[in-house]
Formats: C-alpha cells, sequence, structure tokens
C-alpha cells in the first residue's frame, strides 16, 4: 500500500512526493501542498475525516479522499 | 478638487486585511455591492498628509489570482481591466506575518501584473513571541518592493504605510520573479502573437472562467500561432508555474526571514487539543450554541419590549396632537406600526451578528467547520454550512450569502436549498404570540414551561426539516462535482472590538434598510386595502350597522361598525376570497390575509393583524387580547385553538414566505429554477401538515 497523508498517524511528520495534480484542486497547490515541503498531521475529526493538517507551514484541513491522493514520505 | 490616489487592498483570507482598512479608513468608509451580483465593495477615504487623500478599496480576500469562486473573480476582473474605474494606483497587499510564505504567493502574481505594489507584514506585534525576525531592507529588494511593517491590534504602522502610499509613484513596476520561464517555447509564441500585452495576463486571460470585456479567451483562441492547451494540460502548467513562484519566494526568504522554532508558544495546538477533541470539541461547540440561543431569545427581549412600548407610544402621541383625518390614520395605523415592526428586530439581529463575528474573527469558526464536517457530509451537506445554518436562525438572507465559501457545487446548492427551513427571526414574532394564545401557560415540574418547550421543538423542527430535506435532496439531485474541501486553520487572535463593531453595524443597517423597506410598504398597502373599499356596504358601514342594532350600547356598536367596515373593505373582500382555501386548516379570512401578505416577508403577519385589527379601533386593547377574543364564524368556538394554531404555527415552520430570500437565492444560482422549486415544495409541504394537524386535533 502506498503511503499518503491518509495513512498517517496523529502527530507523524512527512514530506510530500508527488501530487497528481487532476484530482487535487490547484488552491491546495497553492497553499504549499508542493513535492518537497513538510507536512504533518496535527488531529484527526472522528470517522477519520477531515485531517487537521501542517503544511509547509501552513495550517489547514482536508478530506480524506484528497489526502490519499498526495503520496508521501514518513520522516 | 485634488485627484485621489486610488488603492486597492488585496490579501489572502484570515491575514488582518479588513483591520488594515478600517484603520486607513475609520469610520469613514461605505458597503455596497458590486453591480448585478452580491459580493461586497466595501471603500473608503483615507487622509494622507497635505491635503492628499487616497481612495480605498477593501477587495475581497483571496489565496491567489486564480479564482475559484464568485468573490474572487471580482479581484482578477478589475485587476486586468485598465479602464475599470477602480482601477488602482497602487496595490496594497497585506499578509501575515506568520504565513508570509503562503501570503507571498498572491504578491509574486500582482507584481507580473506590474502594479505598483506595497507589501504590508501585518501582525508584527506577534513577531517576538513566535521568534521570527525579517531583515526588511533586504526583503525589499529581493522582491523590488516596499514594505510596511504593520500591526492592526496595537495600531502600529500605520503611518508608515500611510507615506508609502502618498510616494507610490517611486515604487518599482518590473517584476522579477519569473514565474513563467519553465515554458519558454509557450510562452514565447503567446507573447509573440500579442505583443502589447504583459504576458502574465495573458496567461491568466487564458486559464480563467471570468467574463473580461473586451480581451478575452475567444481573442486569443484565434490567433494563428498559438493554440490553447486542453484543460489538464493547463491545470499542469499551473502547477508548475506554483512550483516556480515557491522557489522565488523561498529564495527571497532564506535570507531575509528567520523563524527560531523554539520561542514559538504552543498556543495554537494546546487550543486545538481541547477545541477539536472528539468529545470536548464537540461539548464546547453545544454550549456556545446555547449560550448565543441564550443571548437572542433572553437578553433581547428586554431592548425588544422598550421598543415595543416606544412605538406604541409614539403612535398614540402622534395621533393625540395631530389632528384626526385619513393622512394621520395613515401615519398612526399604517407607517409608525410597519416602522415598529422593523425596528424590533435589531437587537436580535445585533447579538446574532455579535456572536459570529467574534467566533470568525477569533479563528474558532473554522474549528466547527472541521468538527462538523464529517457529520454534514453524511446529509450532503459541508463542514462549511453549519455557519449558513446558524447564521439562518437570525435571517436567511445573510445565510444564503455565506454559502459562497463552499467550493462544492452540489454541497453548496442543497445548503442553500434547505436554508430557509431553519427559524429565522421572522418567524419568532409569530410563534410567540401564537404560542402565548394557545400554549396553556404552566410548567411541568420547576423549569420547562409548556410554551418555552413549544418554542425550542419549533426550533429543532427547523433544523431537522433543514436536514432531513439535505439528506433527499442529496440522493434525488444527480450533479456532478468534484469533492474539493480546503479550509485554513487560522491561529487563535483575540478580536478586535473595532472590527466586531462594524460588522455588527453594517449587518444591522443592511437588515433594517433591505427588509425594512418591503415591510414598510406593504404595511402602508394593507392599511390602505383595509381602509378603503369598494361599494356602498364600506361607504355606509355606519348607517347599516346603526340600524340594523339599535339597542348596543356607543362602544359596542363602534366595534361592530369597524368589523363591518373591515369585512367589505378591499382587503375583506381578498380574504374572503381565500377563505375556501385555508378554511381546512382552521384559519379564517383575517388570518388568510396574513398569510397572504406574509409571501412577501413573514415577519409582516403580526403586523398585519395589528393592522386589520386595529383599523378602526382604539389602540388600548392589545393585539393578543383581540385575538384571543375572535370567534370562529362557523364553530363558534374561539378563533385561536389548539388545533388551528398548532396548525398555524407547523404553517409557519414549513412555508417559503420571503420574496427577498427567493431574490437571493436567484442570484446566488442564476436561475429561477432553484428559487420557484423551493416555493412550491415549501408551500405544498406547509399546507399538508398544517392540513393534517388540524383534521386530527380539531
Amino acid at each position: 500500500m502506498k503511503t499518503t497523508i491518509a495513512t498517517l498517524k496523529r502527530g507523524q511528520r512527512a514530506i510530500i512526493k508527488e501530487v497528481t495534480s487532476d484530482i487535487i484542486p490547484l488552491k491546495l497547490l497553492e497553499m504549499g501542498c508542493l513535492p518537497g515541503n513538510e507536512v504533518q498531521l496535527l488531529q484527526i475529526a472522528p470517522f477519520q475525516c477531515p485531517m487537521y493538517l501542517n503544511i509547509n507551514g501552513s495550517h489547514l484541513a482536508i478530506r480524506k479522499e484528497v489526502a490519499a491522493q498526495i503520496e508521501v514520505e514518513i520522516i | 478638487m485634488a485627484k485621489q490616489i486610488k488603492v486597492s487592498l488585496i490579501g489572502n483570507p484570515n491575514t488582518g486585511k479588513t483591520s488594515v482598512f478600517n484603520l486607513l479608513t475609520g469610520l469613514n468608509q461605505q458597503v455596497g455591492n458590486y453591480p448585478g451580483i452580491t459580493v461586497e465593495k466595501k471603500e473608503g477615504v483615507c487622509k494622507l498628509s497635505r491635503g492628499v487623500k487616497a481612495h480605498i478599496l477593501d477587495l475581497p480576500g483571496t489565496y491567489s489570482l486564480n479564482a475559484s469562486s464568485l468573490d474572487e473573480n471580482v479581484v482578477i476582473e478589475l485587476l486586468l481591466n485598465k479602464k475599470d474605474k477602480d482601477f488602482p494606483d497602487v496595490a496594497i497587499v497585506v499578509s501575515d506575518v506568520e504565513n508570509l510564505k503562503r501570503n507571498l504567493l498572491l504578491f509574486t502574481q500582482i507584481k507580473d501584473l506590474e502594479i505598483p505594489a506595497i507589501l504590508v507584514i501585518n501582525m508584527a506585534d506577534r513577531m517576538s513571541r513566535k521568534g521570527i525576525s525579517i531583515d526588511i531592507p533586504l526583503l525589499e529588494k529581493k522582491l523590488h518592493t516596499k514594505i510596511a511593517l504593520v500591526s492592526a491590534r496595537k495600531k502600529e504602522g500605520i503611518e508608515d504605510l500611510k507615506k508609502l502610499i502618498e510616494s507610490y509613484t517611486l515604487l518599482p513596476k518590473t517584476s522579477n520573479t519569473n514565474a513563467l520561464s519553465f515554458a519558454p517555447d509557450y510562452f514565447d509564441r503567446l507573447q509573440k502573437a500579442f505583443p502589447d500585452q504583459s504576458l502574465y495576463k495573458l496567461w491568466l486571460v487564458i486559464t480563467q472562467d471570468v467574463n473580461f470585456r473586451k480581451f478575452n479567451k475567444q481573442d486569443i483562441s484565434i490567433a494563428p500561432d498559438f493554440k490553447i492547451k486542453s484543460e489538464s494540460e493547463l491545470k499542469r502548467l499551473q502547477q508548475k508555474e506554483t512550483i516556480k513562484r515557491y522557489q522565488f519566494i523561498n529564495g527571497a526568504l532564506k535570507e531575509a526571514l528567520t523563524v527560531d522554532e523554539r520561542a514559538a508558544t504552543g498556543m495554537r495546538a494546546k487550543l486545538d487539543r481541547v477545541l477539536t477533541h472528539k468529545v470536548w470539541g464537540y461539548f464546547i461547540f453545544f454550549a456556545i450554541l446555547l449560550l448565543i440561543f441564550q443571548a437572542i431569545y433572553d437578553w433581547s427581549s428586554y431592548p425588544m419590549d422598550l421598543i415595543d412600548e416606544a412605538f406604541a407610544w409614539l403612535s398614540e402621541f402622534t395621533s393625540s396632537i395631530l389632528p384626526a383625518g385619513p393622512l394621520v390614520d395613515l401615519i398612526t395605523e399604517g407607517i409608525i406600526p410597519g416602522l415598529g415592526g422593523i425596528v424590533i428586530f435589531i437587537p436580535q439581529i445585533a447579538f446574532l451578528f455579535l456572536f459570529i463575528s467574534i467566533l470568525e474573527e477569533s479563528g474558532y469558526m473554522s474549528r466547527v467547520v472541521f468538527l462538523m464536517d464529517r457529520v454534514m457530509r453524511k446529509f450532503g451537506l459541508s463542514g462549511k454550512s453549519v455557519v449558513p445554518l446558524v447564521s439562518g436562525t437570525a435571517c436567511a438572507i445573510p445565510a444564503v450569502m455565506a454559502t459562497r465559501n463552499i467550493e462544492n457545487w452540489k454541497e453548496r446548492l442543497i445548503t442553500i436549498l434547505v436554508v430557509p427551513f431553519t427559524t429565522c427571526s421572522a418567524r419568532l414574532p409569530v410563534y410567540l404570540i401564537i404560542i402565548s394564545l394557545v400554549i396553556p401557560d404552566e410548567k411541568i415540574g420547576w423549569i420547562f414551561g409548556y410554551q418555552s418547550l413549544t418554542l425550542m421543538f419549533l426550533y429543532f423542527l427547523g433544523f431537522g426539516t433543514a436536514v432531513g430535506s439535505a439528506w433527499i435532496l442529496n440522493k434525488i439531485l444527480k450533479i456532478k462535482s468534484k469533492s474539493y474541501f480546503v479550509i485554513e486553520m487560522p491561529g487563535y487572535k483575540i478580536p478586535l472590538f473595532k472590527n466586531v463593531a462594524i460588522n455588527v453595524i453594517e449587518k444591522t443597517k443592511a437588515f433594517v434598510f433591505g427588509a425594512g423597506k418591503i415591510i414598510l410598504a406593504i404595511s402602508i398597502i394593507l392599511w390602505v386595502l383595509a381602509s378603503f373599499g369598494p361599494n356602498e356596504n364600506f361607504n355606509n358601514a355606519e348607517k347599516i350597522v346603526t340600524e340594523r342594532y339599535t339597542d348596543l350600547a356607543e362602544e359596542e356598536l363602534s366595534n361592530k361598525i369597524a368589523s363591518h367596515k373591515l369585512e367589505y373593505s378591499f382587503i375583506g373582500y381578498a380574504g374572503k376570497a381565500i377563505e375556501p382555501i385555508v378554511a381546512p386548516l382552521g384559519y379564517d379570512w383575517k388570518i388568510g390575509i396574513g398569510i397572504i401578505s406574509s409571501f412577501a416577508a413573514r415577519e409582516v403577519f403580526v403586523g398585519t393583524l395589528a393592522t386589520i385589527y386595529s383599523v378602526g379601533s382604539d389602540e388600548e386593547e392589545t393585539i393578543k387580547n383581540r385575538m384571543a377574543a375572535e370567534v370562529n364564524q362557523k364553530t363558534g368556538e374561539p378563533l385561536f385553538n389548539l388545533a388551528s394554531g398548532l396548525s398555524l404555527l407547523l404553517f409557519y415552520a414549513f412555508a417559503m414566505q420571503c420574496m427577498s430570500t427567493l431574490a437571493i437565492v436567484k442570484r446566488e444560482t442564476n436561475t429561477w429554477k432553484w428559487p420557484m422549486a423551493q416555493l412550491v415544495f415549501m408551500s405544498v409541504l406547509a399546507y399538508g401538515i398544517a392540513l393534517i394537524v388540524y383534521q386530527i386535533l380539531k
């Protein structure tokens, strides 16, 4: 199974490896969700969704389906 | 008059852009709408030295020039149209010191449009606490700009900013981001095809779905040596562009910005641990909701009673000092009660917006969205629907407008369609008067009264119906839209009093003048219709009644005359005409008139009954007593009993009775299809349920 933001555990940090651009909204990229940037999972709402992240210093929440499209490498 | 410097204030949401605007303009500001759309347009005037003035336009918050909403379109439409009367001489880009990197993305885009730009780094007071230090001169050089370090909270740095605005002609116009250098061939060909346009502007025209006047995608697509790429290819290029921009920003910030991680206090983390907790988070949210309802329904009753009494007094006072006549009647029986019906809502609306703006300013609202998203999605709504649904308890109009930041069209449409079910403040007066008439004023145990429980039930019913219809709509509507949900979780801040106050005043003003006009107009029309009749039965009412009842006391006689007149007035005939339709619900023709006039705005109901019952009578008796004394002509029982009362309450809970809401839904969905569907569905539902309840209980 691929490691994505959706598979991270709370508190884990990772580096974004790949972002599949057709599914990911441009807005998310503009907020810093780009390959090479660091992401940390801060909090998960009940039922695993949405996920509260710190991406490259930006604090934001996204839904699990989108998070599952962002491949990462845990550090 | 000296020419004003035209300034546009641009920035990401949550950067304190509005605080900067408020500081620059003080109370010298006005709010309107952009022509044809409901996006708020805020402008103001700022006095600089030597009598120079700057006209400041506060553009809607946006994360980038790649627009994805109506609000963001406004920004790009303005910035690409040099002929626009608001096109800025200078742009102020407001950024937040803690999110500088992300905020600079928009800044580099503005620079690429070759508009002179000043960078404001706001919230400078947080720098030492967060361990941030910035080499301003170096950053100015790297970004080709001038920087003002501002703390809107401490009111620092505004004078520097004003000086920079004054000397805007010295600002460099050039851009050095090279953001479009990733596909040299493609962009060279584009530039060659349109040598006199700026390259970034051309690129924006290609990639955005915005209507640009004069120069648009069509013009570019017919260029001989250049082909627009497919949508997914364009998106890939936009991704590359974004990476390029971040590379530039990282390069610029590398030396100029240092962050000492150790100094950063974990205030946000601590608060988040509680406020987004899976138990405590919800607990706190519901406690806050309870507080809001308490304020709206309990605390605001004191000023509302005062307003009520004041208008009753004003009405009586006016009629006592002015000579009697139809014009004075119009003032004392039509206009003054009509105005009172508007003003009485001010305390509730002000309280609601006070809470909403405090919750938004503090950053808490994003946490509510985070907590509620999953639950709401089960019903086809979004976490972002919570704000509209809560706002809907004040008024559906701002609530429908508040759906704009829901990115997913299907979720947004469903939210718009169900919001009118939430119990808005206009239903409240109807509920209150009917409840006090038909529900016994007794208590169960010590605390809970039947009356307040009924009111609470009606609120839950409103929310329940909204959520339930959302669930049904989610199943029925076949709209494909990408699941797309991004919400920024801003840092916590103590709300600025000035921002909250200005917001409350603005929203209240918008209600008073917007809804107020309709209510006032309708109460005048009703008065006219109730005060004149088409035939002899009306004009000779006194003679007819006096001849018919010869042995009545004077007071009773004048009451008989009044009700006879009303029955044969224009409005009486209209009411009689619809009586067969409303009779199965347990209503008489007077309530029928109330319902008809409520289709314009439901708050008119009580006012209408007040007008109908007070026409031609002394003001001393309250409306409630008069309503309690009404007798159903057919059954001989009191007109307002449990069966007809409940039927009326439920009718108001479900019916779509607000023209302004229909108008706003039309504007937001851009078609008459949805508001009409709303009108038909809600009216049929209301009629059906009211019918069933009355027929069972009677």
